[in-house]
């Protein structure tokens, strides 16, 4: 469904990609595990349009995305879930929720998606979508994409800073999405995490794919992963 | 005669209106200007100059087509939004990703041009445009006159502001532009053609000083200087009300229009001064203006 090869980035002067190569077929869940400044996050905005510089090949159901405007990536069939979650202050929660537009039919409907996230049922009327809890946040960032139709979620870091319950509630949502037949990128710096909800992982090094790990030989490689991600 | 704080009532309430009116004007014009600068973070030097355009269409309608008010109150801030958008396509665009001196530069820059422009065709002394028969003459009030056109302008005005507030905090294209106000990326990213959003935007902000310009004709003459008195105060306003803020600019238009007018009845030498001195005072005790949020 998506597959990314000889994937460069920059940053101004700072070269962070260096030729990232990995696919994500339909259906899965993928994670890119690595260290701070691997470049999973880089890799993730790359796919999405919103690394100003970036060459290589993102083929996502066949067609090219290096070129396209961010706008366009999204009405591709593509939705981004931010590392720092991208709630809106200045709308409700109600508001944040509806923001994203439908790119595609298919997408869940409201009241699917408060099933899902009672809690944002809840707190619908909450005037700021910034006075919500650091977990409620990332629900709504979450649940908004869902959505927009679109079938390919990348979602960056989506447990960060989040108590333990919380962590498990989205593990719990993350495999509800896969069951509905969505198709996940999941960036993790908490492998433990990812092995709950994956089917394959990727491991980052400076900027590309060192390995590729199935979640059922995760268990069998966890030293080679210790070494990898310096835990 | 009835007397108030030992003020004639009726000199009071006249200069209550005057002030109004300039309270009308100024909401207009900084409402636009809040709103180009929410989305395009450029101070537009160009908005009284834009103005003035919509005055000049109107008067144009008028002597070229035959075409009287009320349909100008609607065609005039369509051409001049036009214009605009063709103004921010061609030019303004190009400095998004620059300094954004460069942007008061350019429209700056602009100003003078348009308003060159206009002097050296139709002179500098102005000419009348006719209030719609209509909304001529005035109602007595018991306590003072009423002028028609006066009130109409105050209502009118009043009725655009809560539109545009209501289109902007109410509606879903109001929530993408505000989200798009905050991080504009992201809300691309979701899909949004945001920099059609932005056009749009300066298109709306110029439409709104061209309906403050139609307004304004048969009140002040045509000239091509008539933006030049308001811009200044204006950009004052958008200053006191704190930069960005939609409803922060409609009720400081109009509150500093009051003020001023109040000023010209107990000590008319501060008129011109005043809403310098309060925007001073503002500053140094809410440096993010009355209304502006904090970050």
């Amino acid at each position: 469904m998506l597959e990314v090869r000889d994937l460069n980035a920059w940053y101004g002067e700072s070269h962070v990609l260096h030729g990232a190569a990995f696919e994500v077929r339909e259906g899965e869940v993928v994670t890119l595990l690595g260290r701070n400044g691997a470049g999973k996050t880089t890799t993730m905005k790359s796919i999405m349009g919103l690394v100003p510089c970036r060459d290589g090949t993102i083929r996502f159901r066949g067609r090219e995305l290096i070129g396209l405007p961010s706008d366009a990536i999204a009405r591709s069939g593509i939705a981004f879930c931010p590392e720092e979650r991208g709630i809106f202050g200045s709308l409700s929660v109600t508001e944040n929720l509806l923001l994203p537009p439908v790119v595609a039919p298919g997408g869940l409907d409201i009241d699917t998606i408060y099933a899902l996230f009672p809690n944002l049922k809840e707190r619908a009327r909450t005037a700021q979508g910034t006075k919500l809890s650091g977990g409620e946040q990332q629900m709504l960032a979450i649940a908004r994409i869902l959505r927009t139709g679109a079938r390919m979620l990348l979602l960056d870091e989506p447990t960060e800073g989040l108590a333990p319950v919380i962590v498990q509630q989205i593990g719990h949502t993350i495999r509800e999405i896969k069951n509905r037949g969505f198709t996940v990128l999941l960036v993790e710096q908490n492998f433990r995490f990812a092995a709950t909800v994956a089917d394959r992982h990727y491991v980052m090094e400076h900027g590309r794919m060192v390995d590729m790990i199935p979640n059922h030989l995760l268990n069998s490689r966890l030293d080679k992963l210790h070494e990898y991600l310096g835990v | 005669m009835m007397m108030i704080f030992g003020i004639p009532a009726p000199l009071l309430f006249g200069q209550l209106l005057l002030g109004l009116i300039n309270g009308a004007f100024y909401a207009l014009l900084s409402l636009g200007l809040a709103v180009i600068f929410g989305m395009l973070n450029i101070i537009n030097f160009a908005h009284g100059a834009l103005f003035m355009m919509g005055a000049f269409a109107s008067w144009m309608l008028l002597n070229y087509l035959g075409i009287g008010y009320f349909p100008a109150l609607i065609l005039s801030p369509i051409i001049i939004g036009i214009f605009g958008i063709v103004l921010e396509r061609v030019m303004i665009s190009r400095l998004y990703k620059i300094d954004h001196v460069y942007g008061l530069l350019l429209t700056f820059g602009l100003a003078l041009v348009i308003e060159g422009l206009f002097r050296n065709y139709y002179g500098s002394s102005g000419m009348p445009y006719q209030i719609p028969h209509i909304l001529q003459g005035a109602t007595n009030l018991g306590f003072m006159f009423l002028p028609i056109y006066r009130a109409w302008v105050v209502l009118a005005a009043l009725v655009v502001c809560i539109a545009t507030w209501a289109v902007i905090e109410k509606t879903s294209l109001g929530a993408k532009l505000r989200a798009a106000t905050e991080n504009a990326p992201l809300v691309r990213a979701f899909g949004v053609n945001v920099p059609r959003m932005v056009t749009l935007t300066y298109g709306g902000g110029v439409a709104l000083a061209a309906f403050a310009g139609v307004l304004a004709a048969p009140i002040y003459s045509v000239n091509p200087n008539m933006g030049d008195n308001f811009i200044n105060t204006v950009f004052a306003v958008v200053v006191i009300g704190g930069m960005g803020s939609i409803m922060g600019s409609i009720i400081t238009g109009f509150g500093l229009g009051v003020i001023e007018g109040l000023t010209k009845v107990f000590y008319p030498q501060a008129s011109a001064t005043v809403v310098f001195l309060v925007m001073v005072i503002v500053l140094l005790f809410l440096p993010r203006g009355l209304f502006g949020k904090t970050a």
